[in-house]
Parts: C-alpha cells; structure tokens; sequence
C-alpha cells in the first residue's frame, strides 16, 4: 500500500538493522578503557567516517546527537550562547523547522534578538531582505537547504556569500535527495539526521566546521569532544554509519528515480481541477509533491486517502497540536483557507510508480466527494454557472 | 484519535446535501478557522421531518454533523433544541478536546436553523422563550472556539 509520508518517517533499511542488531547487546561503554569499551568506540568512530563522507567533512567536525531537533538546538543555542560577546543578534528564515523556530524563540526570552527572514511565494528566501536584516552585532544565521512541507530547495551558496556570521544549515530533508557538501554551502554547521536516510531513529549530528564552537546544550561526561553528553547510543550510531555508506553510494540513481515519480504525482494531481502547487516548481526536493485542494481541509483527505491505504500529511491548523496552520504555507503567503487543504506526498526508497498511479486513481473521487459535502465549493459552483 | 463511531460517519455520513426551499437554514463556523457549516430543515407542526448538511471541515466537523442531523430528524423544535454539542460529541463516543470547540458546531448550526424557521414564520414570541431572539450575527464567527486562531 502506497505510503507517502516519508517526510513524517521512514522505515529502516534492512542493511541498516543488520548492522544495528550486532550492537544491541554489546555492553561496551565507548569511554572505558577495557578491550570491550575500545570495540565501542572503534564502531562509534567508524560511523562518524561514514557520515563526515557523506557530506564532505572530516569526522573530527561530527557530533552525534539524538536527531535532528537536537542538533538545530545546540547549532542555534549553543552557538549563540558560546559567542554572546561577539553580537546579541541572529537571523532565521521564516520557513525553519520549528526546532530552529523555537529555539530562536528561547534566545529572545534570554536577551536575544532575533529578525525572520521572509520568503517568496515559492519558499525562497529573499537574498536582499535577508542582507538587510544583517548587522554589526549579527552572530548567526540559520537557514534550512530545503523544506519538507513544500520542498523548495534554497541557494546556500548565494546566502552564504552576503552572510559574514556564522552560517547555519539544516540540512536534514535534503540529505540523500540532493548534494550536500559542507564545502561548497560554505556553512559553519550543518544538520542531519539518520532516519532521513533510512537510518533508525533517535539519531543525527551537528557538522561543526574547524574552529567552530558551540556551548553544549545537554551536560554530561564530556563525550563527543565535550559538545555532546551523555553515553553514546552506540546502535544508533551504527545504524546511522551504515545508512550513510549506503546512501553516498546509491543516492544519485536514487534521486533521479524519485523524480520521475514526483513530476508524474505532481502532473497527476495538477489535474484535479483547483489543485495548486505548493513551493518552487523546479527548484524542489526530487521526493517532494505538495500541493493544495481548495474548498476541502487537509485532515478530510488524510483520512478519506487513509481508509484507501494511502498516507500523507497535511499542514492543516486542524491536525496541529496548537491547532494553527502550518508557519511555512503562511510565509509563502497562503491565506488560512488555502493552508487547511494542503497535502505533502513525500516519497522515498521503497516507493514505486505504481504507488503514484494508485494514488492518482483513488485520490480524484476523495476530492470529488469531500467538495460535494462542502459550502464553500457548492457556493462557488452555483456562482459560476 | 477518533472513535470508530466517528470514523463511521465520517466515511458515511447521513443526510449530506441541500434541501430547496427548506423552512430554515443555519450557517455557524469560519473558512479561515477551517471549518463551515450549514444546516437545512424541513419542518411539519414544529416537528423537524427532514434535514440535511453541508460542510467544509475535518473529520470531526464532518462526523458531527452527520451525527446532529440524525439525532434531530423526527424531534419537534423545541427537543431538537436539547441537542448541544456534548450530546452530539456523546453519541459520537467522544471527540478529541482539541476538537470539541473548534470542529463540534452542528448543534449550533441547527439551533440557528430553527431560530431562521421561527424568524421565517413571524413568531417572535417563540424566538424569544427559547432563547434565540439574540443569537450572534453570522458573520460575526464569535462562536467557533476560542482555540481558532484568527
């Protein structure tokens, strides 16, 4: 049955629990000194080479942390709290996940302050607004490479030469989808997360660039180079090596089959009368379709699409938990109604065509039916005839 | 989240549609807070004999208001009254909190309907012994729950 939620999560490669399941009762701690201890960290240390591989970077600039929300933490808080003295004030694109969102938040109540840079009506950020929100006493600028709600894929490089702060780069929905080479974005963090590349969860890392320092933000015995403590969850880390291996080797031929797929499901859908693209339409995540269905509410078609097997998410205020819509589809310039009928198909590894067939089989009635019982389309139907 | 009886009458919902010429028709909700609705009766001595629904809303909205319709048709006007949103969320088996307000408003669309239907026959008298000669205009949207954002 097609699952199509990959941006909400994803299953575990079978090679990836294999190596995982060698670890699970290992009862080596990677700080003892004993030969057990030392098997440890061989395969802590083994799976930080594989995953600096990924993106370029020298396993020395690789702190594992519990995933990916963790990471924008220490990247945002640390960083700000290490380097207070060198400025008071960071910039944060308007479309960040809402770990950066919230965790930019936390500064300001501690004494930062903190701008938002917009966006256009694709999801990209605007370079000039963005320079003009750059100050002296700018220390930091967080900025994800691309969005998993509507898949716009940003300019890092562009960003990073009006950017003299640090730069950081949340780079956990493109991983595995397209490059990311912490050289060429020329970023002073990065983060990623292991179940984005069908690596368990609970894990991910900040890449810190040479010289970058952050204030570790979860105390403990001054594991990973004291950035990060807390005994390592060896595993996981595993798990996540592993995927990295497999994903440097096959996400080029990946990536162009997911696109395939994703033109044909974004075609498709298109073709449902008052159907709209959300996002860039080329520059975009080669997984990612989302688009919005007016006159319905995202959670109707969830669940209507549910009962034919078929999952995704939706940026609808009526599925949040603080029941607001989405912060991304309200900065690229949707109006509340236009975000209630938003739906994001995501697609990964084990998705195949057949998947985006059966969808644009059975999604058409969904919407048909759903407009029928609402006001809004029976109002608009009788107006235009 | 939802019970299965909720999920049944979202995947069936009853009476969806529009009555022509109905005696009274109810409109509570917002499209910006996600949820619209509107309630259509036919009504014979008081007694409600048919009644259908049309709404823009989440499973909840759209389940609570198959389930109200079904629990008002054959009631007089004034039973029908008795329904709120809690006899509604109920018979439903419950309702996620978050839900209650924002997506639970049949009973409130159905009490506007009845209040058209009376306002329709001229009894002002009646509007006001059941208490609904001072109902909230309806674009004024004060009645769609305090967790909707706008």
């Amino acid at each position: 049955m097609p699952y199509l939620d990959y941006v909400a999560g994803s299953p575990v490669d079978d090679r990836v629990v294999e190596e995982m399941m060698k670890y699970f009762s290992h009862p080596g701690n990677p700080s003892s000194v004993h030969s057990l201890g030392l098997e440890a960290r061989n395969v802590v240390e083994e799976a930080r080479n594989k995953v600096s591989g990924l993106i370029n970077a020298d396993s020395s600039e690789i702190v594992f942390t519990s995933g990916a929300t963790e990471a924008n933490n220490l990247a945002i808080i640390g960083y700000a709290m290490r380097n207070r003295r060198k400025g008071n004030h960071i910039v944060v694109s308007a479309i960040e996940h809402i770990s950066v969102i919230n965790s930019a938040k936390f500064l300001m109540k501690n004494g930062f302050e903190v701008d938002y840079a917009p966006v256009d009506r694709f999801g990209k950020v605007r370079l000039d607004e963005l320079e003009s929100l750059l100050r002296d006493d700018t220390i930091l600028v967080s900025v994800q490479h691309a969005n998993p709600e509507i898949g716009t894929v940003q300019e890092i490089r562009e960003i990073r030469e009006v950017v003299k702060a640090a730069l950081h780069v949340d780079a956990t929905a493109s991983l595995g989808k397209i490059e990311v080479d912490v050289e060429k974005m020329g970023a002073d963090m990065v983060t990623i997360s292991s179940n984005d590349i069908y690596g368990p969860r609970g894990v991910g890392a900040l890449y810190l660039r040479k010289g970058v320092r952050v204030n570790p933000i979860i105390l403990g015995g001054g594991q990973e180079s004291g950035m990060r403590g807390g005994t390592e969850n060896v595993p996981g880390i595993a798990g996540f090596g592993k995927a990295a291996e497999i994903t440097k080797k096959e996400w080029r031929k990946e990536s162009e089959r997911l696109k395939e797929m994703r033109d044909r499901l974004i075609d498709g859908l298109l073709e449902i009368e008052e159907t709209f693209l959300n996002g860039h339409p080329e520059d975009r995540l080669p997984n990612n379709a989302s688009v919005r269905f007016s006159y319905i509410e995202g959670e109707s078609i969830l669940l209507s699409m549910d009962m034919e097997g078929i999952q995704a998410s939706t940026g609808s205020a009526c599925t949040s938990k603080t029941l607001q819509p989405s912060h991304v589809l309200m900065a690229i310039g949707l109006k509340h109604e236009e975000a209630h009928g938003s739906v994001v198909f995501s697609l990964g590894r084990w998705s195949r065509m057949e998947d985006v067939n059966y969808v644009l089989e059975k999604l058409p009635p969904i919407i048909e039916r759903l407009r029928m019982m609402s006001p809004l389309y029976m109002k608009k139907k009788s107006g235009g005839d | 989240m939802y019970s299965e009886k909720v999920l049944e009458h979202f995947r069936n919902p009853k009476n969806v549609g529009v009555i022509e010429n109905a005696d009274g028709v109810g409109t509570v909700g917002n499209p910006v807070c996600g949820d619209l609705m509107t309630m259509y009766i036919k009504v014979e001595d008081d007694r409600i004999v048919d009644i259908k629904f049309q709404t823009f809303g989440c499973g909840a909205a759209i389940a609570t208001s198959s389930m109200a319709t079904e629990l008002a048709i054959g009631k007089t006007i004034e039973e029908a009254l008795q329904i709120t949103k809690q006899t509604v969320a109920d018979a439903l088996g419950g309702l996620p909190p978050q839900k209650m307000h924002c997506s639970n408003l049949a009973a409130d669309a159905l009490k506007r309907a009845i209040a058209d239907y009376l306002k329709k026959q001229g009894r002002e008298d009646d509007l006001k012994r059941l208490g609904l000669d001072n109902l909230p205009e309806e674009d004024e949207h004060d009645d769609h729950g305090e967790l909707c954002p706008m």
